[in-house]
């Protein structure tokens, strides 16, 4: 396993960079847990999953800096907004509505990311209308001389958009320091890959005049591999690159979803035991990173955190009702 | 100050604004280049660079899209939709994203975009390159929507929407660009958003119009003025915010309204300032509130008879304003 070794240190990583990765995976599953728990207790109405993707997410995340490049993410990316500066706690806040709630005050369903602070610039429900909000603020971060990249995160169903193919043509036109990365794990809610992307996805991109790359979404070294040479490529000023990340979500595409309506049982536990963070243990271990006892202790620390976010969330205020005519407009009170 | 045509007007406005704020960019489709398919941008390219000045792909999402995140970054874009019957690929753009984001963001991020719109009809446009969209926009809260009638309007209106911390969606009627002239100030000033303004004082009956056809209902007005009858000419200017004060001020004073617009009628502004009138000044009123619209077929069409019956005139104004001042 000497070449596992090779494999983070090539890739400029250092072990407690790999012992991060590895924390933020675990609190993205296990937050995603806890949502779960609460939605069967009914109080969380709706749950956005998360499983599967914490590889891609992280791995893909980790290429960026934090406070200078931007993040354009869609609903499933709650890894890569830990990734970006969130808590658990912050994600909990979203999931209940609360006040405090960093992406919208409790005014959007849970899931719909955002907050200026953190570079998470806010999202829709519509799909990839964020790719071209990435593709303006990455058009001013050039015109501007930023040393700054813009991330822009999509599923597969994604790419379908209108607003997809306007980003990529314009990050195309004038070589835009953008990454887009598509989390294909092969359904758009129930509509299989195969109805749902004529040809390749990420061979799309040589038509938009740049590279594109597939990769193992489920392994978070490939993951990262792969957006930091693109992260790096924007920088010096090359352009922009698509990535197509190839994983599965474990659940349902919502808590309003059930996936045995489209997916067979013996698939899904197929890509159960690629679990992504197994994987990683399995990586790390063989690294002499890390040990069964230390694996034992981040897990049972990362779920205490999660345990501790969802709970002050829990106890957290509810906005003011009257709360709900403001912001609005910057200058004008319409209610 | 200079006289100027509604279209100077605006390139004049935007050009000194581009050489003041450096934040300020012009996108859209032909506005390098070509200058704008109406000359808006003329000269722009080579004054300011492509950097600022952007030709986009033939793609109004993107271009609304683009614009956001522009405007999200710190830029003060001016997105020229070139006709505004074309802007609806950008519509869930403009609806869904700029119209929502200070909102759904709980007043975390906003969005100072100016979308211009060249619209409405009388100009052999037929159905693709004649529609009044204001309604549409105007329902959604969170846009501003106003709609300048003349050139010092058009001046200040437009330095106040790019001023405006909000998405404003700034109509042009097509046939006001150089068949409406007016002094424009030279020096810097500001009109602001959601204020209406009487332009001309009556007695008999308050008229509430707004772009093109409120020069159609002051020349209306102008002729019964031979005959006795004074109206009073309300020049909306803003369609949201509406100031329907003003509005309400001027029915009290004539006791007598009626709007006129290009639109179709059919829900229409007419509609909700109608509405206004009748919830807020009811008792006021000596006679039915009289809308003039347009009729409620898909769009106006090309051949000159066909479109002269779609689109309201000073003859049509003048008969409806004399009919109900002598009610």
């Amino acid at each position: 396993m000497a070449k596992g070794k090779d494999l983070h240190t090539d890739l400029g990583l250092k072990e407690e960079d790999l012992l991060e990765m590895y924390r933020y995976m675990l609190m993205a599953r296990f937050c995603d847990e806890r949502q779960w728990g609460l939605n069967r207790q009914g109080k969380a109405p709706f749950v956005v999953p998360v499983s599967g993707h914490e590889a891609a997410q992280v791995g893909s995340a980790w290429a960026f800096e934090k406070g200078k490049d931007v993040f354009c993410p869609y609903y499933r990316d709650m890894a890569l907004v830990l990734v970006a500066g969130f808590t658990p706690k912050d994600v909990f806040l979203g999931l209940f509505g609360k006040k405090d709630d960093p992406s919208s005050g409790g005014r959007q369903m849970p899931a719909h990311w955002g907050s200026r602070e953190r570079n998470i610039i806010t999202g829709s429900s519509p799909i990839a209308t964020q790719c071209l909000h990435a593709a303006g603020i990455a058009y001013s971060k050039k015109l501007k001389k930023e040393d700054s990249v813009v991330g822009t995160w999509c599923g597969e169903g994604g790419t379908s958009e209108g607003d997809w193919h306007g980003a990529m043509n314009f990050a195309g036109v004038h070589k835009l320091p953008l990454v887009f990365v598509v989390e294909n794990n092969q359904y758009a809610i129930s509509v299989h890959e195969s109805k749902q992307v004529g040809g390749r996805v990420y061979k799309r991109a040589e038509g938009y005049g740049f590279p594109g790359f597939e990769g193992d979404g489920n392994d978070v070294l490939e993951s990262y591999r792969l957006t930091k040479d693109a992260v790096d490529r924007a920088r010096a000023g090359e352009g922009a690159t698509l990535i197509e990340l190839r994983t599965y979500r474990h659940y349902s595409h919502t808590s309003d979803d059930d996936d045995r309506t489209y997916r067979k049982k013996e698939e899904v536990e197929e890509w159960k035991r690629k679990d992504p963070i197994p994987r990683f243990e399995t990586y790390l271990k063989s690294v002499d990173v890390i040990d069964d006892g230390k694996i034992a202790e981040l897990r049972e620390k990362t779920k205490a955190e999660v345990a501790e976010g969802a709970k002050e969330a829990e106890q957290s205020d509810f906005p003011d009702p009257l709360s709900a005519g403001q912001n609005v407009y910057a200058d004008l009170e319409v209610v | 100050m200079t006289e100027k045509n509604v279209v100077t007007a605006i390139h004049d406005t935007l050009q000194e604004e581009m050489r003041r704020d450096d934040t300020v960019v012009v996108l859209g489709e032909d506005v390098g280049a070509r200058g704008g398919v109406f000359r808006v941008t003329m000269g722009f390219l080579d004054e300011f660079g492509e950097g600022r000045v952007v030709d986009t792909p033939l793609d109004e999402a993107l271009i609304a899209g683009v614009a956001i995140g522009m405007a999200i970054d710190g830029l003060r874009p001016v997105a020229e939709m070139q006709f505004a019957d074309f802007s609806f690929p950008g519509f869930n753009q403009i609806i869904q994203e700029a119209a929502r984001i200070r909102y759904r963001s709980n007043g975390d991020f906003s969005v100072p975009m100016v979308v211009r719109a060249p619209y409405g009809g009388g100009v052999h446009g037929a159905l693709y390159h004649s529609q009044s969209v204001e309604a549409f926009y105007a329902h959604v809260p969170g846009l501003k929507v106003v709609v300048p009638s003349t050139p010092y309007d058009a001046k200040g209106m437009l330095l106040q929407a790019i001023e405006d911390e909000d998405p404003v969606i700034y109509l042009e009627h097509k046939k006001t660009y150089r068949l409406i002239k007016g002094d424009v100030p030279d020096e810097r000033y500001t009109v602001p958003l959601g204020k209406a303004v009487v332009r001309r004082e009556g007695t008999d009956l308050t008229c509430v119009s707004y772009g093109l056809m409120h020069h159609y209902c002051v020349e209306a007005a102008e002729r019964l003025s031979s005959e006795g009858l004074e109206v009073e000419v309300v020049d909306l200017r803003s369609i949201f915010p509406l100031d329907i004060d003003t509005v309400l001020e001027s029915v009290g004073k004539t006791n007598k309204a009626m709007v006129v617009y290009e639109d179709n009628k059919f829900l229409g502004v007419g509609a909700e300032v109608a509405a206004q009138i009748a919830e807020k000044a009811m008792f006021e009123l000596d006679g039915p509130i009289v809308r003039i619209g347009g009729p409620h077929v898909p769009a106006m069409p090309f051949a000159p008879p066909l479109e002269a019956w779609f689109m309201p005139d000073v003859d049509k104004i003048e008969q409806e304003m004399r009919k109900l001042a002598e009610f």
